[in-house]
């Protein structure tokens, strides 16, 4: 599998080395000759390319039109973006991947094609709220289509879900809760299912009814 | 006509006052207040303080009503990216970007995106001034 990675940066040089471990055929693009220079004595002369990454006449030198995925992790949105349609739209290639640092990018991205994004900022904000008790619904995933999250939560002591059945939450229809994990047993859920407190709950839903889930859920 | 146009500069407040006088409705964005200064004290359009590739921030400008949008920072992949927002995602039906890498205008151009490349209008320009 070829991969191309765009953005040599603390990013692009850790991935590159780990999926070179991994025994993946890697090119680095990188365009500033100094950061290029440590990356080449760090990943072999092979596994480099100086050049712009959002420059086509470099795409074309490096065989874009074979390469399987284009992960691009500049530190700019706008950058990733570029590389991501000029590897998509010009040189179909079947997967196109995107660092992003503003989360509301996601959206956009995914309406432009692009197949997936990674957001730096979301996935810290997940672990914190992992690790903190926050009220909140954990987002997991956003799934490529319609803004449809996956999202994860703990039904709270005394919330509307806490001893009801499914059915008679009122959870709106575009959300829909699809696995419960109850101390050691997990389980896909019926309308019949009665929450009780302390169950993780994922769901999927719009972020229309996201609130609505999380009140039903959270009680807050 | 609603006119929407992203980046300040030269370009950009050369664009504003010209449309501004033409008689068109014009809303100028630029990430920095001062940028938007030039635009001088009796400038009768609107100005937006924000980063253009912020779909709130277009939003903001009102983007939504607008009959063009125009793309004029010095960063191509900004104006590209914006332009893709103000097509893809709120329908604007004419979007313009400025491009300086004549490449990239011209792939663009071929994408889907009216792109106009300084560059290469300035090598043309030259050239003809050459043979004549």
């Amino acid at each position: 599998m070829y991969l191309i990675i765009v953005g040599g940066g603390k990013v692009g040089y850790y991935l590159s080395k780990s999926l070179l471990a991994e025994g993946y055929e890697v090119l680095l693009i990188e365009k500033n000759p100094r950061r290029a220079a440590f990356l080449i004595d760090e990943l072999g002369a092979d596994h480099v390319w100086v050049g712009d990454g959002c420059d086509s006449s470099t795409f074309a030198q490096v065989g874009m039109n074979r390469a399987d995925a284009v992960i691009a992790v500049t530190g700019d949105d706008e950058d990733n973006l570029v590389v991501c349609l000029l590897a998509k739209r010009k040189f179909n290639v079947p997967r196109t991947i995107a660092r992003i640092n503003n989360p509301r990018n996601a959206e956009i991205f995914a309406r432009l094609g692009i197949d997936v994004t990674v957001s730096t900022t979301e996935i810290i904000q997940a672990q914190i709220e992992r690790a903190l008790p926050l009220r909140s619904l954990v987002h997991l995933l956003a799934l490529r289509r319609g803004g449809i999250q996956l999202v994860e939560g703990k039904v709270a002591p005394g919330a509307p879900a806490d001893g009801r059945a499914l059915r008679e939450l009122g959870i709106p229809a575009d959300a829909l809760v699809v696995m419960v994990v109850r101390g050691d047993q997990t389980f896909i859920p019926s309308g019949e299912t009665i929450l009780r407190a302390e169950d993780e709950i994922l769901a999927v839903t719009t972020p229309q009814s996201e609130p609505v889930l999380r009140r039903l859920l959270l009680g807050a | 006509m609603r006119i929407v146009i992203l980046g300040c500069g030269r370009l950009g407040a050369y664009l504003a006052r010209r449309f501004a006088q033409d008689g068109h409705e014009v809303v100028v964005i630029d990430r920095e207040r001062e940028a938007l200064d030039a635009l001088g004290p009796d400038f009768p359009g609107e100005t937006v303080v924000g980063m253009g590739i912020d779909a709130e921030v277009l939003r903001r400008a009102g983007i939504e009503g607008a009959d063009a949008f125009i793309a004029v920072t010095g960063y191509d992949n900004t104006n590209i990216m914006a332009a893709e927002v103000a097509r893809e995602i709120f329908g604007v039906p004419r979007v313009i970007t400025r491009l300086n890498d004549p490449l990239r205008a011209e792939i663009f151009q071929e994408l889907g995106l009216k792109t106009v490349s300084p560059t290469a209008l300035a090598v043309e320009a030259i050239r003809k001034c050459l043979e004549d």
